[in-house]
């Protein structure tokens, strides 16, 4: 899978208070907590993200509460995948259980500017920088994520599981 | 093996694992609030299972936006109380009952020592102070739990934390453990165990314990844990309903690092925006003016945290600037305020004294901050806009200075104010 758009980047340490603050946290409906993803980071994000961008971070992104509302405001407000120096532990495995693609890169944090053009292949790590014609490599998922992804999340993992006890 | 690994090889059928490792390991108690139980209830209900793995293990509790603060709120508590009622939950706790989770499963012998739990909620890492494994997921998580009783873990390297002499007065656990995270930062712990020890930490209350457990989230830290020992046994034995273990490290235990801290040198110490990480001694910041002071939370909502706060304030007034609000966490911890003449204390003194919430920790409600208000509080957090307007801003501290800084209207120790 190729996921190709437009770059948001941000700093270190964004925590789930920035991704979504937990004044909106009286629902958990994806579309209602998409109109207010990464606003503490930046007010205008939710007005200014399109369909297709990427987030491209520094360190410990995702840090703070195990709210599952923030990959979920990620993916509805339809931001294709995270790339970051590293997640916070909670983030790392709600993004896998919902589906929102992840991937760690100390080189394309620090070399994608915000705007850049990049295309990320979500099967081998591999990320284009299409503006700077430059290639970085994520590290490579680990093989029981791998096969969360596989089954389509930890939902269908455990039906799974359980057809087979 | 270290206490951790210990605990999830015998959760996990195994002889022994290390870190590293994945496991699957069987859980004793599973919990959920009123902000994530209803993404869990959600996709529980998308498995397919017949019934949850077992009634008597899953604890629903509407803390944070509880007493219900909108009709949103009350949409999601409705939600935890009818899949409660359907499913028959043992240890569904409706409002009156229920307190912070943290302060209430504890407190009500629901986890014990040796214990593996799970929780959608950050600070689960509490419990780790009874010596159990315990950690925050997400909903998802708890919703495949809820249906398998086991979950999936990769087994953590462990960092250890050694704390050396005897606490100066006015010093608590919340010090010792914000100082920590000022010395190794927000990520310093990341995907690791934190075990916690050393002669200060034997000598310390179980609720200094529970309160240093409870933050080694905000150092990254996949769970904090410290061996069990008499101050442990003294605490659960009246309030266990069923057998427990006390599991130790080994002398020959790994771990990939050791920081050691020597207590004399630690002063009550206050985050200031917007890291827990970015740590200075109280006595340094008498600048910052105060606009709300909150005593509370998962971190510092029990009853020695009332104590200490009330010690500071009897007899004398919060601030004509400045408003102050105490939240006991449990309605146990509440009622024992009152028979001690601490609720009479903090109201005397001008303060609000609130039922149990998370209320203004997370920006909930009961406490809210406006554009450039500043607040001193208990809690855990100070990100930006954690506690409301997104141009506020709150600094850590333990409940002495917090009480301090409510009678001075600025940020202060207690020796100031007696």
């Amino acid at each position: 899978m190729i996921l190709k758009g437009k770059v948001w980047k941000f700093g270190d340490n964004i925590d789930t208070d920035a991704i979504i603050p937990a004044r909106y946290l009286n629902t958990s409906d994806p579309d209602e907590l998409a109109k207010h993803v990464m606003e503490d980071a930046d007010k205008d994000f939710p007005d200014k993200v399109k369909k297709g961008d990427l987030i491209v971070a520094e360190s410990n992104f995702g840090c703070g509460s195990s709210r599952e509302h923030a990959p979920i405001a990620i993916k509805a407000a339809g931001i294709q995948a995270v790339v970051a120096k590293s997640f916070a532990r909670i983030f790392y495995r709600n993004s896998f259980n919902i589906g929102l693609p992840i991937f760690e890169s100390d080189e394309a944090s620090e070399k994608i500017a915000e705007g850049d053009e990049i295309e990320v292949d979500a099967d081998n790590g591999t990320i284009k920088n299409l503006t700077k014609n430059e290639e970085y490599t994520a590290k490579p998922i680990p093989p029981f994520m791998q096969e969360l992804i596989a089954a389509g999340g930890l939902i269908e993992w455990t039906k799974k599981r359980i057809k087979a006890s | 093996m270290t206490i951790t690994e210990k605990i999830l090889a015998a959760h996990a059928g195994k002889e022994r694992v290390s870190a590293g490792e994945l496991i699957n390991a069987k859980l004793d108690i599973i919990l959920a609030n009123d902000i994530t139980a209803p993404i869990s209830i959600r996709e529980f209900n998308k498995i397919g299972a017949k019934d949850v793995f077992d009634r008597n293990k899953i604890a629903f509790i509407p803390d944070h936006f509880a007493p219900q603060k909108d009709i949103k709120a009350a949409e999601q508590c409705k939600m935890l109380r009818e899949f409660s009622r359907e499913h028959e939950l043992g240890l569904y706790f409706e409002v009156g009952r229920m307190g912070i989770e943290h302060a209430l499963l504890p407190e009500q012998g629901i986890v014990l020592p040796g214990d593996v739990v799970i929780g959608a909620d950050s600070h689960t890492c509490t419990y780790g102070a009874l010596g159990a494994f315990s950690t925050g997921v997400g909903s998802t998580d708890v919703a495949s739990a809820m249906a398998t009783g086991e979950c999936w873990f990769k087994v953590p390297e462990s960092m250890k934390f050694v704390y050396y002499g005897t606490l100066n007065k006015w010093v608590s656990g919340k010090d010792l453990i914000l100082h920590t995270i000022g010395d190794i930062g927000v990520d310093g712990a990341l995907y690791r165990a934190m075990e916690i020890e050393g002669e200060a930490i034997s000598s310390l209350p179980m609720s200094g314990r529970l309160t240093m457990c409870n933050m080694a989230i905000e150092a990254g830290g996949k769970n904090g844990i410290i061996v069990p020992d008499d101050v442990t046994e003294a605490y659960v034995k009246a309030r266990a309903k069923r057998e427990y273990t006390f599991y130790t490290s080994d002398k020959d235990a790994e771990y990939v690092d050791i920081r050691e801290y020597d207590c004399s040198k630690i002063q009550p110490t206050v985050s200031c925006p917007h890291l827990p990480s970015n740590t200075k001694a109280a006595a340094e910041l008498s600048d910052i003016s105060i606009d709300q002071v909150v005593i509370g939370s998962c971190t510092n909502g029990r009853i020695e945290d009332m104590r200490e706060a009330a010690e500071v304030i009897r007899g004398k007034k919060v601030h004509p600037n400045t408003r102050m609000i105490v939240i006991p966490a449990t309605q146990e911890i509440y009622l024992q305020a009152m028979r001690e003449g601490l609720a009479e204390t903090f109201v005397q003194a001008d303060a609000v004294f609130s039922t149990p919430t998370c209320g203004p920790c997370l920006g909930g409600h009961m406490g809210i901050l406006a554009k450039g208000e500043k607040a001193i509080a208990t809690t855990n957090r100070n990100f930006v806009g954690r506690m409301g307007d997104p141009g506020s801003e709150v600094y850590l501290s333990n409940p002495a200075v917090a009480a301090a800084s409510a009678v001075m209207g600025r940020i202060a120790v207690p020796e100031e104010v007696q």
